[in-house]
């Protein structure tokens, strides 16, 4: 089963950087988002309560879960294309474990979606944002960056798996970025001054991933926004992974 | 070991939202056998091949492949088998070593054994100088021949072929059929779905004809059409006001048949020779401008069975995986 995961896992990766825009745009749209932003929104850390002179190590937390999102599409895109043109029929054919199938395809996207994160910390530690929580901190970020990655990676499965079709999983991207704008993307949610946004913002599982990765690079060690980072990418993670076995399970008709 | 024969009993599919795709169809494919399995779109074919290659569960009916029950030991029927689908499933941005490399990992193949098995299959199919460009770029036959590798890497006992030449030029075709026959050779059991008769007579040892989801004709390709019977023979008089006399000389042959606009046929009677009835129009001076003689087809199977012509008999609704 090893040999399968690795080798569906290789096939996401290879076909992923056989293909330019699949590398650049996951890469290149986050950090010009973060650069937009911050080019906008630097008066903000003057607000009472902000808690950073710099917007940039405050805004470094989106790229990572906006590029989740991309390479989450992306598989997710990918699996529906091989449903729609029967390349996972020539899969099935073979003796591939479901559970491989899943997990290979995850595995791409984790390979995939590191590489990013690390392109990601090189620009921040570039334009000169600290990482309060040193060394360590960037080996936990990392590790929750796997868990969102892992999460994003099985609800884009799941899209996949359950309409076969590119263009659904496509139409998921904009619903997810909702998600992202009205989230603690911008502004801590105690400084957000609508109170339905405020409110949105806290019911919003986005902002709790937002909140966790931002902890270590801006606070250091933050027990509860870390306890709620990884509990809530745990708790997506979980869901997610359910609901695409279970959708692989009624995709794969096989007997 | 055993056997690697297909066998079916009753098989059927009825699709939830649509039509009953196959409707109880009974099976024997003997070791080593190419058996075609000829029917217009829509007939059945795909969702038989489907059914018996374990990709769908059959709604009825029994099914042994390689000696293993499609249902209870899907499994054991996929490490048996070889198949390739009616669409060459290739991802464009692998190479067609990447692909090989890719099967024969899921299939298990020892690490050392997979280099060498892919350059033998690679050679075997004639795309060694293409191995290592990506997919996307190659024509439909290169496509059709690395499916087929793709289906060879685990030296599978019975292959099912679904449409295998379809959109293919008349040199690939060829040379797909020669590799086919190359493998019925060596013991392959070979079941291929066409909607070619010229494939369907020129490869399988028997040919199955399915129509509505239903097998309406069994046989060699001979027999099915020893079966219908006679051949035609065709007259075009070299002037038109002649064709009463030429249908007078003709009926001393045989019963008269369909013919083209400007001809006279009969389904001749005994031997299907041409002199008597060239003398006989010589006889009665009667100039010809063309005069043909038509042994029997399988789309006069197909036509005596169904009552339609093969060639363009298409099912008008879209059947699941047809």
């Amino acid at each position: 089963m090893t040999l399968q995961i690795w080798s569906i896992a290789r096939r996401q990766i290879v076909r992923t950087l056989r293909q330019p825009a699949a590398v650049f745009f996951p890469v290149a749209f986050p950090l010009a988002l973060m650069a937009v932003n911050a080019g906008g929104l630097t008066p903000a850390t003057r607000l009472p309560g902000f808690p950073t002179d710099s917007f940039y190590a405050f805004a470094l937390a989106v790229p990572f879960i906006q590029g989740s999102l991309f390479a989450t599409m992306n598989a997710g895109t990918d699996l529906a294309r091989d449903i729609q043109e029967g390349f996972f029929n020539r899969l099935q054919l073979t003796p591939l474990n479901p559970a491989a199938l899943l997990l290979g395809l995850l595995g791409g996207v984790v390979a995939m979606g590191l590489v990013q994160a690390v392109i990601y910390l090189g620009v921040g530690l570039a334009i000169g944002v600290e990482f309060h929580a040193g060394a360590l901190g960037v080996v936990v970020l990392l590790a929750l960056a796997t868990l969102i990655l892992i999460g994003f990676g099985a609800i884009g499965a799941t899209m996949a798996l359950r309409t076969g079709s590119g263009e659904a999983v496509q139409g998921l991207f904009p619903a997810l970025f909702v998600f992202l704008f009205i989230s603690s993307m911008n502004m801590p949610r105690d400084l957000i001054p609508i109170d339905w946004f405020r409110i949105a913002a806290t019911a919003n599982p986005i902002s709790y991933l937002l909140e966790g990765v931002r902890s270590l690079i801006i606070t250091g060690w933050d027990g509860q926004a870390l306890a709620l980072g990884f509990g809530v990418a745990a708790a997506v993670t979980a869901a997610a992974l359910v609901a695409a076995t279970r959708s692989l399970r009624t995709r794969m008709e096989r007997t | 070991m055993r056997p690697n024969s297909i066998e079916a009993e009753g098989l059927a599919k009825q699709f939830r939202k649509g039509p009953r795709a196959v409707d109880g169809i009974d099976l024997h494919v003997s070791p080593g056998e190419i058996y075609g399995f000829l029917g217009p779109n829509g007939a059945g074919k795909s969702t038989t091949v489907h059914m018996l290659t374990t990709l769908l569960p059959p709604t009825a009916g029994t099914g042994r492949v390689a000696g293993y029950d499609i249902v209870r030991e899907g499994a054991r029927v996929r490490a048996a088998i070889g198949a390739a689908l009616q669409e060459a499933a290739l991802d464009p941005l692998l190479t067609g070593r990447d692909h090989l490399r890719l099967q024969m990992a899921l299939h298990g193949i020892p690490r050392r054994e997979r280099s060498e098995r892919a350059d033998e299959l690679l050679v075997r199919v004639g795309l060694t100088g293409a191995a290592d460009r990506k997919v996307g770029g190659y024509s439909g036959g290169m496509k059709r021949r690395l499916d087929l590798a793709l289906a060879l890497v685990h030296r599978p006992r019975i292959l099912f072929l679904d449409e295998p030449t379809t959109g293919l030029d008349p040199q690939s075709r060829a040379a797909l059929w020669d590799e086919v026959g190359r493998l019925a050779s060596d013991g392959v059991t070979v079941f291929l779905t066409t909607q070619y008769l010229e494939e369907a007579d020129v490869l399988a040892d028997r040919v199955g004809i399915i129509d509505h989801g239903r097998i309406v004709a069994e046989g060699t390709p001979a027999a099915l059409k020893g079966e219908i019977g006679r051949p035609t023979v065709e007259v075009v008089p070299a002037d038109p006001d002649q064709r009463g006399a030429v249908a007078d000389v003709l009926a001393r042959f045989g019963e008269p048949s369909q013919a083209s606009p400007d001809g006279v046929a009969v389904r001749i009677d005994g031997e299907a020779e041409l002199a008597p009835i060239v003398r006989a129009l010589d006889a009665e001076d009667l100039h010809v401008a063309q005069l043909q003689l038509h042994a029997p087809t399988l789309d006069d199977v197909f036509l005596a069975k169904t009552g339609r012509s093969l060639e363009g008999a298409e099912e008008p609704e879209a059947v699941a995986a047809e």
